[in-house]
């Protein structure tokens, strides 16, 4: 047992301080594909409610390719593909082979997954609007800005949140796919740590636990304010 | 394309892996799922508590993480045993297929188990007193009422579960099991093919995806319904 502390700490020979530095990448990566994720999602939701026939299938068939294929596969697809491309494209404008890798391309790689489930989120509550409430507002005089900040954004925003809410703990625990990809994450630096210790099970129970707080926490904030954001709701 | 005609022999096993795993985790998933619901809804605490407890950390963590300690973490301590190299049972305890297969049964009983929950809540109270008022046990109105009832209302969801359980047995390829994706990774590393082999099995998951969502939609059409 105080073996394992020593292993877990922040002493000599202790992974604490790379487990720490993991959690915070995949912080940062989770919160990066998030937004990524969001702007994908709004973008692809508008291209199917209100988009030429084009956009409509592209986003349709967009959605429905990334809601089929593993993330795992669409993970190394982007990442393979993606990197082939980019240097295809270097290699056409003359400069020379690039290096794939990191922060950046894990965040657009997960968040190109998550825009699909985002895009059906921000459809769905985009829908929830009933029409007669904006023009309704706007017979009271309100202009088209105060009319999508007051009306729209407040019906909409309860609906939104209990999706965006899902998405965001999928993503804390999609982020984890990215070790496959070599960015050093937290279950990359468990993966590291237990194959220097032979302690895989310390180390994978000990991010486990890690992954299992911020869910808990993350869920139980967002808890907070969707409650908050629910609050012209008429309480039944 | 000739590249993945050569290899299509080694597509049809991962298939058949894949396909096996699948069936394995719907199955056993779910027989677990209606234990873990029912133990969620018991009057007892000491049921109830464990039950939401297991469902809470089952999906709280990534599945991955759960494979990884289920295969590195306890095949590490199972390698420690003295004698298991020799027992019949090592050839099992080795293979990485096992140890997804059970993964994705616990982390079905989890998922799923919250949605039957869900489920057997929706049942009209008057519907269950009644199949008792008839003098069924509590057994029997389970089987006969209170289960069926809750199963009806929740095939589409159950298409999308099944959906994401086949996603997830992608996750086997990361220990080395051949599966689909592990086919294809194989054929990537024999050729110098970057994608195209991952875009084959995109497909043939697209394709799945599609039977799958078929296939109950045919059994929705089955359900009796007043109308």
């Amino acid at each position: 047992m105080n073996e394992a502390m020593q292993l877990l700490g922040f002493g000599e020979g202790g992974w604490g301080p790379a487990l720490l530095s993991g959690t915070w990448v995949t912080l940062q990566i989770s919160v990066g594909a998030f937004i990524v994720g969001i702007l994908i999602g709004l973008l692809t939701a508008l291209a199917k409610l209100y988009g030429n026939p084009f956009c409509q299938s592209f986003a349709r068939g967009y959605t429905t390719v990334c809601r089929a294929v593993p993330e795992l596969l669409l993970i190394l697809l982007f990442f393979y593909g993606g990197s082939s491309l980019l240097n295809l494209l270097f290699d056409y404008l003359g400069y020379g082979y690039i290096e794939v890798a990191g922060l950046p391309v894990a965040i657009v790689v997960l968040g190109l997954v998550q825009g699909a489930y985002a895009s059906e989120i921000f459809r769905g509550s985009i829908l929830a609007v009933h029409s007669g409430q904006a023009e309704a507002g706007s017979a009271y005089g309100m202009s088209q800005r105060k009319v999508f900040f007051r009306i729209t954004l407040p019906i909409m925003a309860p609906h939104a949140l209990a999706g965006l809410s899902n998405l965001w703990v999928n993503l804390i625990k999609d982020s984890a796919l990215i070790s496959v990809i070599g960015t050093n994450e937290l279950l990359y630096t468990a993966k590291q740590a237990g194959g220097s210790t032979r302690e895989y099970l310390l180390f994978f129970v000990a991010v486990a636990v890690i992954y299992y707080l911020i869910t808990l926490i993350s869920s139980y904030l967002l808890r907070k304010l969707e409650i908050h954001l629910r609050r012209w709701q008429p309480k039944h | 394309m000739d590249v993945l005609i050569e290899y299509s022999d080694l597509i049809y096993e991962g298939l058949k892996v894949t396909l096996a795993l699948l069936i394995i985790g719907l199955i056993f998933g779910f027989i677990s799922a209606i234990g873990v619901a029912l133990a969620r809804l018991s009057r007892y605490r000491v049921i109830a508590y464990p039950a939401f407890l297991f469902t809470s950390v089952v999906r709280g963590t990534p599945l991955l993480v759960q494979i990884y300690i289920y295969y590195y973490g306890l095949g590490t301590l199972f390698s420690q045993v003295p004698g298991i190299r020799s027992h019949f049972l090592w050839s099992y305890l080795r293979d990485g297929f096992w140890y997804v297969a059970f993964a994705l049964i616990i982390s079905t009983a989890a998922y799923l188990g919250e949605v039957i929950r869900g489920g057997l809540l929706a049942v009209p109270k008057g519907e269950v007193e009644a199949a008792r008022a008839y003098g069924m046990t509590e057994t029997k109105a389970l089987l006969r009422v209170r289960l069926p009832r809750a199963l009806y209302q929740l095939a589409p969801t159950l298409a999308g579960e099944t959906v994401l359980l086949l996603k997830s047995t992608a996750l086997a390829s990361t220990i080395a099991v051949v599966d689909l994706l592990g086919a294809a990774n194989q054929i990537r590393s024999m050729t110098f093919e970057v994608y195209k082999p991952l875009l084959l099995v995109a497909a043939i998951y697209i394709i799945a995806t599609y039977l799958i969502e078929v296939a109950f939609a045919q059994f929705e059409k089955r359900i009796p319904m007043k109308r």
